[in-house]
């Protein structure tokens, strides 16, 4: 079987159908792999990892971190805040010299859409984009349509609805473009000032009223709010936003279907979601957290596959 | 390409049912032994041997699939990535004694990445190789097999194909050559 059709992973909108079904073969047996009372294989272990992460996370980085482990490779972690880079060095310097040290691949987060592409196209290693900006974060739309397909057995004819802030998030677009390659239905339901505004040109239905879209669905996916991307005010208080938009077990138990809840984390308890909503036994939050790693090592093992 | 069946028919059989009788010898009734093939080809020779213990020993025998696709050693020597085959091991391997089996042995790194393979299932108290074919003096590594089906003596660029009822419709050894 050929393999992927990209060397690098920036934005699921260079990769088609094969590509996302190839990567879920791979991470079924991933998933088998690290459910063995020795998680590791040795694939990867002629490849060094660097993570580098202009932006905070700790559960993407833990997550790719793990993977990389799992199959062998040497990681390299490097935070920006702590770097060169509050200095002035710009980006391809930056890269460059951690490539200097023998790197195969990057996993970067980077605050700024595109820096992912940017940076595939000034230096040799492979990219993985873990986030950039409010673009794409494509491992995180992967390893979601992984957990319905998981959950259902197929993802073409679900229906999904990605409730919040679409406007800041990276999430949405990626899941969007992931769902609509597999053959799902996609709705965004949020405030209209935080629906961009031709968002219905990818071909997703737009909803505001958030019981109207959970009676719609078979899955939803509840963002967080991004307020550290908000630079104004788009709605007048969270605590407006929670009733109208936050999800709870009485609007759950109102609804004449089981639907399944899932959230990219981290979560806002009582924002987004309740807590007895979140650890519920419709949530497969901890499923996409596990799911996390296995389509992780998938991604990084086929780039690996033809550098 | 010239075509020499090495066996079929009932020899292939007979074949098959004298590495049962091989194996019952060492492992009595198979409460602390178990099969596994390799894939992709070696899980047909795992489960053919398994069926036919089960009917002589009149009950089930242990037996999985074990897929050795991340522990090869020519991972990114290859144009396109490895794809993964499924494993299917549904029992406990620790202090077992493991029967690994393939269709053809040959170089021997197939063997020495399904033995790195079986151990991230457990500790086994004894692993050992069975193998439908053994093309001897080819082997780029030092491994023999404990129970062996025929041995055929190769050049490289010839090709031993073993063919399986369950997806070829016949039961056949065959040696490929390039006509000279």
């Amino acid at each position: 079987m050929a393999g992927l059709s990209t060397r690098h992973l920036l934005g699921i909108k260079d990769i088609n159908r094969k590509d996302i079904e190839l990567i879920f073969e791979t991470a079924d047996t991933f998933k088998s792999v690290i459910n063995r009372p020795i998680k590791k294989v040795p694939s990867l272990r002629d490849v060094t990892i660097a993570n580098i992460f202009f932006e905070n996370s700790t559960r993407t980085r833990l997550s790719f971190e793990l993977a990389e482990r799992r199959l062998s490779a040497d990681t390299l972690n490097f935070a920006a805040s702590s770097s060169s880079v509050s200095k002035g060095e710009t980006l391809v310097d930056t890269v460059n010299n951690i490539l200097a040290m023998k790197v195969d691949m990057v996993v970067m987060r980077h605050p700024y859409a595109g820096a992912g592409v940017f940076l595939s196209k000034h230096v040799k290693a492979q990219i993985v984009n873990a986030g950039d900006g409010a673009h794409e974060h494509p491992t995180q739309a992967l390893l979601d349509a992984f957990s319905i397909r998981e959950k259902y057995g197929d993802v073409a004819g679900k229906k999904v609805v990605i409730v919040g802030d679409i406007l800041h998030s990276r999430v949405a677009l990626s899941n969007i473009l992931c769902l609509k390659q597999l053959g799902a239905e996609v709705m965004v339901c949020g405030p209209t000032t935080l629906i961009p505004k031709y968002i219905a040109s990818l071909g997703v239905k737009v909803e505001h009223n958030l019981i109207k879209a959970l009676n719609w669905c078979d899955v939803a996916n509840m963002l967080r709010i991004q307020l550290e991307r908000q630079d104004i005010k788009y709605f007048p208080s969270l605590r407006e936003y929670t009733m109208l938009f936050g999800l709870n077990k009485q609007i759950l138990d109102n609804l004449d279907k089981e639907i399944t809840i899932m959230h990219p984390g981290p979560i806002n308890r009582g924002v987004e979601i309740t807590s007895d909503v979140a650890d519920s036994k419709q949530s497969i939050i901890l499923d996409q957290v596990e799911n996390g790693v296995a389509v992780r090592m998938a991604v990084l093992y086929l780039l690996a596959g033809q550098a | 390409m010239q075509k020499l069946t090495l066996l079929d028919g009932q020899k292939f059989q007979i074949t098959i049912q004298r590495l049962c009788r091989q194996l019952i010898e060492n492992h009595n009734d198979f409460s602390d032994s178990v099969v596994i093939g390799i894939q992709p080809r070696g899980i047909y020779l795992g489960r053919r041997i398994a069926a036919e213990l089960n009917q002589i020993l009149g009950k089930p025998v242990m037996q999985g699939d074990l897929d050795i696709t991340f522990y090869r050693d020519d991972f990114r020597r290859r144009e396109t990535p490895l794809v993964p085959n499924q494993t299917r091991i549904d029992f406990i391997v620790e202090g077992k004694k493991v029967i690994l089996m393939d269709d053809v042995l040959w170089t021997g790194r197939t063997i020495r990445a399904a033995m790195d393979a079986v151990l991230a299932f457990g500790r086994p108290a004894k692993v050992e190789l069975l193998t439908l074919v053994d093309r001897r003096y080819s082997r780029h590594l030092p491994v023999t097999a404990d129970y062996v089906g025929i041995e055929v003596d190769s050049i490289a660029s010839q090709k031993v194909v073993v063919s399986w009822k369950e997806t070829d419709a016949e039961d056949r050894v065959v040696l490929l050559s390039e006509n000279a």
